[in-house]
């Protein structure tokens, strides 16, 4: 009996122990960098792919069950998935991870936010108030968000908390390392004027000190139309670039336009974690990132 | 904020005479010098962003406000003439030529943590405001638990929650016009409950007063109607995701009043016909949508397709006069499909059948009342439509309508659909 008891208290422990945090990555970003800071102790579902624009992805109801599931809600914030996310989140009947609870993490919230529109009129396209949303493009915003987020790992998970401690540790080892390689071999692309198809690398410009000259797009979200391609192109010959970038889920047609009338190269970066087949994790992101760009300057 | 970054500076000085002194210090230390300095700048950095946080005003807790204006140019020869069959349904028409559609004003917002208040307002061309949705809702109760009340359209079907300006085709289907007055709203109150299971399983009931048809607002304390539904979903890798779901609505009607009802007598004009007794509709509905990886703001495709079939078993009085039994099973069901072949355009086809059954009609009415019309109206619709960015839709539509015997009708819609303001979410 005693024997059985003890078995049954085991088999508790045992479960208690592997008990994962189910967490609900609305990026692929997030969810590598979730997965670096919690290693097994998280069970991690990917809201979008890097195929997917995520200003436009559907509250599709698998999402709805999977954030009913789920103890922890990491996303960027900053209106980028306002299209979706809160018809899932209250779909989701699970107040665990509701707008401003401890399940709900904004990555957003903890890194100095760029291009913050002084106006806000629909007629200058798709802006968002908070401020660009696409923060993951610059390697130096994954440290305070890795900070905030294992706190915030500790907060839903005290009692490993020091296993989570310790990844964050290695993790910020790891990172500050794989910065100063990046940094310095993306040292020739300092001061590069580049065009980009859609407003979303300014903190990509800011870390690495590419000089964006141009926008494939008229206004933020609203795809080239044939007349602003021509334009862009005139102004292309007065001010120069050396490649157009855009993100692995956009349509490749408007950057390979201009590349081949302009004469520069086009520029397919992966954007997030499984943009291109060589960016699996967050580290080989920036390598391909940087490779990529290297590549352009040929 | 200030101190701490001369705080930082004052540190970060400190370490300047340490880099010189160590002049001969191994690459490895200057690197941690390195290191340590960039760990201040991204504190000060970090600092930075927090105390950044807009300024509240006042009217930073104003709710979301939106408002949809939509028109449409309408070219069609019988607008006011129900179904063959359906002259005892609901009958929405058409309006002619040039015609403002409703007007919706919208407002919505977090009332405290626990409940959020959701209120649309459809403004009619010709004046007067309608309260479409005036409802809380609440997921306070966790576990998957979701409760709205108030006013709010039924979660049963696919289509009925939509509103009109998220409708794929400028007017509702067939089966939803004749059996539901083109969308079924209930002042009541909803619950719904969502599994934990990896599919989505939810189950979701509602009791109301019974305000629309084919109830008749029962002013009475219990409920006027009672509806339960079923959604089972999930995706299919990444690109394909559906949703099927089954649904059941039930009420008591009582001299539900029909006019302009057509007898075996062939009187002019019709008759008034008045009917009390159970009223039960089962449904069934699916959609299916499949994008390319998933990225919906290039290219896609959607099916979907309902089902109902109503049973009707009571009274019958025929021109307010003869009352006899009547039995009735009425079914509809359409079948749709939408293609965003190139980004910003969509295209879309879809089929209506309606059978409005053979009627069980008592002896007292066996020469008055029609019970088998032998006819089955039918409509297909095609659309194109235009969408500028996610908050302008134009579009096109045209309808061969055979839902009137012998009144075969060629159909144009225009029409423009325009969201100013707060944009919500969009539901599945």
């Amino acid at each position: 009996m005693k024997k059985i008891i003890y078995a049954l208290l085991a088999l508790l422990l045992s479960n208690s122990a592997h008990a994962a945090l189910n967490v609900f990555a609305c990026e692929p970003e997030w969810a590598a960098l979730t997965q670096q800071l919690a290693g097994e102790q998280a069970h991690i579902y990917i809201a979008t792919t890097a195929l997917q624009d995520p200003h436009r992805v559907e509250a599709r109801p698998s999402l709805i069950a999977q954030a009913r599931r789920a103890n922890l809600v990491v996303c960027t914030g900053a209106e980028l998935e306002m299209a979706w996310l809160p018809v899932v989140l209250r779909e989701s009947g699970n107040t665990a991870v509701a707008a401003g609870s401890l399940g709900n993490f904004e990555a957003a919230q903890f890194v100095k936010m760029l291009e913050v529109p002084t106006r806000l009129n629909r007629a200058d396209g798709d802006v968002h108030a908070g401020g660009n949303p696409h923060i993951q493009t610059d390697a130096r915003n994954f440290l305070p968000i890795a900070e905030a987020l294992s706190k915030r790992l500790i907060q839903l998970d005290a009692a490993n908390s020091a296993q989570y401690q310790q990844r964050l540790a290695s993790f910020n080892q790891q990172w500050r390392t794989a910065m100063t390689r990046w940094e310095k071999q993306a040292a020739p692309l300092k001061g590069v004027a580049i065009a980009a198809q859609h407003q979303g690398f300014p903190y990509l410009n800011d870390w690495l000190g590419l000089k964006q000259v141009i926008t494939l797009e008229a206004k933020p979200g609203m795809e080239p139309s044939a007349s602003h391609l021509a334009q862009v192109l005139d102004e292309l010959q007065t001010h120069p670039a050396k490649f157009v970038i855009r993100a692995a889920y956009q349509d490749a047609r408007p950057s390979e336009w201009i590349a081949q009338r302009a004469k520069l190269s086009a520029v397919m970066l992966p954007y997030t974690v499984g943009g291109t087949p060589q960016a699996t994790d967050l580290f080989n992101l920036f390598d391909d990132t940087i490779t990529r760009l290297l590549a352009g300057l040929q | 904020m200030f101190h701490k970054k001369i705080m930082s500076v004052a540190i970060a000085l400190l370490f300047v005479p340490s880099i010189h002194s160590a002049y001969a210090a191994s690459d490895a230390e200057l690197q941690t010098l390195r290191d340590e300095v960039r760990l201040l700048a991204e504190r000060i950095n970090q600092t930075d962003a927090k105390t950044a946080a807009p300024a509240a005003s006042a009217n930073a807790f104003n709710p979301a406000v939106s408002l949809i204006l939509g028109g449409t140019y309408a070219r069609l020869a019988q607008p006011a003439r129900p179904a063959t069959g359906f002259a005892m349904n609901a009958n929405p028409a058409h309006a002619q030529g040039f015609n403002l559609g409703e007007s919706e004003l919208g407002i919505a917002a977090d009332i405290d943590p626990e409940y959020r208040g959701v209120a649309t307002m459809a403004l009619a061309p010709a004046g007067g405001i309608t309260v479409e949705n005036a409802f809380i809702q609440s997921s306070a109760l966790g576990n998957g638990l979701n409760v709205k009340f108030g006013r709010f359209f039924s979660g049963l079907g696919y289509l009925n929650e939509q509103h009109a300006h998220a409708w794929d085709f400028v007017d509702q289907p067939l089966v939803y016009a004749s059996l539901w007055n083109n969308q079924i709203g209930e002042d009541g109150v909803q619950l719904k409950w969502l599994a934990p299971t990896e599919t989505f399983v939810e189950l979701g009931a509602e009791v109301g007063r019974g305000r629309s048809f084919p109830a008749t607002d029962s002013n009475r304390n219990g409920a006027g109607a009672t509806a339960l539904f079923a959604h089972v979903a999930d995706d299919i890798g990444v690109a394909h995701s559906w949703r099927a779901g089954a649904s059941l609505y039930q009420t008591q009607r009582q001299n539900a009043q029909s006019v302009n009802v057509p007898d075996l007598l062939a009187t002019v004009g019709g008759v008034t016909n008045s009917f009390s007794g159970d009223s039960q509709t089962a449904g069934l509905d699916f959609v299916w949508k499949y994008a390319p990886n998933g990225n919906l703001a290039e290219r896609y495709f959607k099916l979907q397709g309902e089902l109902f079939q109503r049973k009707e078993n009571g009274v019958l009085t025929y021109n307010l006069l003869t009352p006899s039994s009547y039995r009735n099973t009425q079914n509809g069901w359409y079948m749709q499909s939408v293609a965003q072949f190139m980004p910003h355009w969509r295209t879309g086809l879809r089929y209506d059948r309606m059978n409005a059954g053979t009627a069980n009609v008592g002896v007292a009415n066996l020469t008055n009342v029609i019970s088998n019309y032998a006819y089955t109206p039918t409509r297909s619709s095609w659309m194109l439509d235009y969408s500028p960015s996610e908050f302008s839709r134009l579009r096109l539509q045209i309808a061969r309508d055979l839902t009137r015997q012998g009144q075969a009708d060629n159909q144009i819609f225009v029409q423009y659909l325009m969201s100013l303001g707060a944009h919500g979410a969009h539901q599945y």
